[in-house]
């Protein structure tokens, strides 16, 4: 463990090469992300965490592909990622589960758009990530039915069903209790030691990042910019009340209250 | 139960007050009939066919012209919702439409297609299409962005997010469009029935004009009820089983 690159990376899954955002607005013109590059290995469970206005969430959204750079570009597999696609899966702080369907029918969402697979397979694919994520027994509910956390789960299969290399997660245990975000940051490392996805979480806690990634990156703001990566080689699964893993998110907390306001940091 | 009782000691009410004042004597029977006129009229008319092709004729005029009025507004709303050229255009247009009430169009309609089965159809449409394209054009815009965000993600764009997410998103303020397009489709089908006279078929619009024609009173409140009847089942038989599915899903609604 360590603020340096330590571990040799694995070949580059995802790589922002130079990036660049501006947002003009009536008042201000603001820079969102000045030059930003990071590579992410195949498999890598990386996160973004920074004081709100670092860009992290525009930076997640870029690689996405849901925002386009203004200057950069954003390389997926060595092409470069020109728009959304079911390769680079999204999840967000809200589930933004579709009322109108069922939770099966949310998890079958994205299934329909690859092409060759039958309405069995959609089935019988829906069904192994309920599975996965604890909600086989929710599979015909409506999301207004579910507590915040199943909703999550819920979005988080629908998100692994159509076998995204990359998922992308802007703050998906924000808005949840604590117990709840601790059952959750269980089940996605099982979920990531089983499946090996390259997974990229956006987060503001500290503690959070720590508890699930390998790498943690610390974005400063205005302008949005890398600032600090810290390796996270703990055993895992890891929890988040470990002492050990509590030493490391003071560090990281340390960085993060540097970017304050002098007068707001004491 | 309860309830059910409540509305039932109303109607009683209302039809005792009414038989009450037709047998009192101070209003001619001419002008007011009595519940028992009417109910012998309906009865009468029931037997004989005359009820039963009117409201066939009625109805096949309206579920037709609200079909295509339907079919003219969704497509439409959902264009203006998206494009700032269709909403600056055509969106505009309906909005000043809709201001018009549809009996305005019965002289144009009459002019343009004469006596006919076009003119009855003309006026269904245009007093369908515009409540039905402004309350598409409102739910399109009244979805959350995040549905839209979450589908692209998934690869669903153009025809796909529009059939598979902008549409049933946007099916709260579809039913209640949907259903404010008939309330205003069944009004003007009777205001045209009422005013032009054809020969291709004689509406519950017809029997109600030539009830006034005739004086005969108990046939223009019979006609009325049965218009009022349509109404209601329209809603059970349309609307219903739409709010019902809406309401069990988006979890709304709920008692």
């Amino acid at each position: 463990m360590g603020n340096s690159n330590s571990t040799p990376s694995p070949a580059a899954k995802l790589a922002v090469e130079n990036v660049s955002k501006h947002f003009r607005t009536k008042r201000a013109d603001v820079q969102a992300l000045a030059d930003v590059s990071l590579t992410v290995g195949e498999g890598e469970f990386v996160a973004l965490v920074g004081p709100s206005g670092c860009g992290k969430s525009t930076l997640l959204d870029i690689m996405a592909g849901l925002t386009a750079p203004d200057a950069g570009r954003v390389m997926a597999d060595d092409r470069p990622v020109e728009g959304p696609g079911r390769h680079r899966l999204v999840m967000f702080q809200e589930s933004a589960l579709f009322p109108w369907l069922d939770v099966a029918g949310n998890v079958m969402f994205g299934l329909k758009r690859i092409p060759g697979l039958s309405a069995a397979e959609r089935r019988r694919i829906a069904d192994e990530h309920l599975d996965l994520v604890g909600l086989s027994r929710f599979r015909h509910a409506y999301a207004h039915e579910l507590s915040g956390g199943m909703k999550q789960r819920a979005a988080l299969a629908r998100s692994l069903a159509p076998d995204p290399r990359v998922l992308l997660m802007d703050e998906p245990f924000a808005a949840l209790d604590a117990l709840t975000a601790e059952q959750l940051y269980a089940d996605i490392q099982r979920i990531w030691q089983a499946r090996r996805k390259t997974i990229i979480i956006v987060t503001h806690s500290a503690r959070e990042a720590a508890t699930l990634a390998d790498r943690v990156i610390v974005m400063s703001p205005s302008p949005g910019r890398i600032h600090e990566q810290f390796t996270i080689d703990l055993p895992r699964p890891r929890d988040i009340n470990a002492p050990e893993l509590a030493v490391i998110a003071q560090r990281i907390t340390t960085t993060l209250k540097g970017y304050l306001p002098k007068d707001a940091a004491s | 139960m309860k309830r059910a009782l409540a509305t039932a000691v109303f109607f009683a009410a209302l039809i005792a007050a009414w038989h009450l004042a037709s047998t009192s004597g101070r209003w001619s029977a001419v002008l007011l009939p009595s519940p028992h006129d009417v109910l012998d009229y309906l009865i009468g008319a029931g037997g004989d066919g005359t009820l039963a092709a009117a409201t066939l004729v009625t109805l096949k005029r309206l579920l037709v012209g609200y079909a295509v009025g339907v079919a003219i507004g969704i497509p439409l709303g959902l264009l203006t919702s998206t494009s700032r050229f269709f909403e600056d255009t055509v969106g505009a247009l309906a909005l000043g439409l809709q201001t018009l009430p549809s009996v305005c169009w019965i002289p144009l309609a009459l002019l343009w297609f004469g006596q006919s089965e076009g003119a009855m159809l003309f006026v269904v449409i245009m007093g369908a299409v515009g409540s039905v394209l402004i309350a598409t054009d409102t739910g399109a815009r009244s979805i959350p962005p995040i549905y839209a965000r979450v589908a692209r993600t998934m690869g669903s764009e153009g025809f796909d997010k529009w059939t598979r997410v902008i549409l049933p998103a946007s099916l709260p303020f579809l039913v209640s469009g949907l259903k404010q397009g008939w309330a205003f489709a069944w009004r003007s089908l009777m205001a045209a029935e009422i005013y032009v006279t054809i020969l291709s078929g004689f509406g519950l619009g017809h029997l109600l004009h030539y009830g006034r024609e005739l004086s005969a009173m108990d046939q223009v409140i019979g006609i009325m009820l049965v218009i009022v009847a349509i109404g209601l089942l329209a809603d059970k038989v349309l609307f219903s089983p739409w709010e019902r599915f809406m309401h069990r899903r988006w979890g709304t609604g709920l008692k």
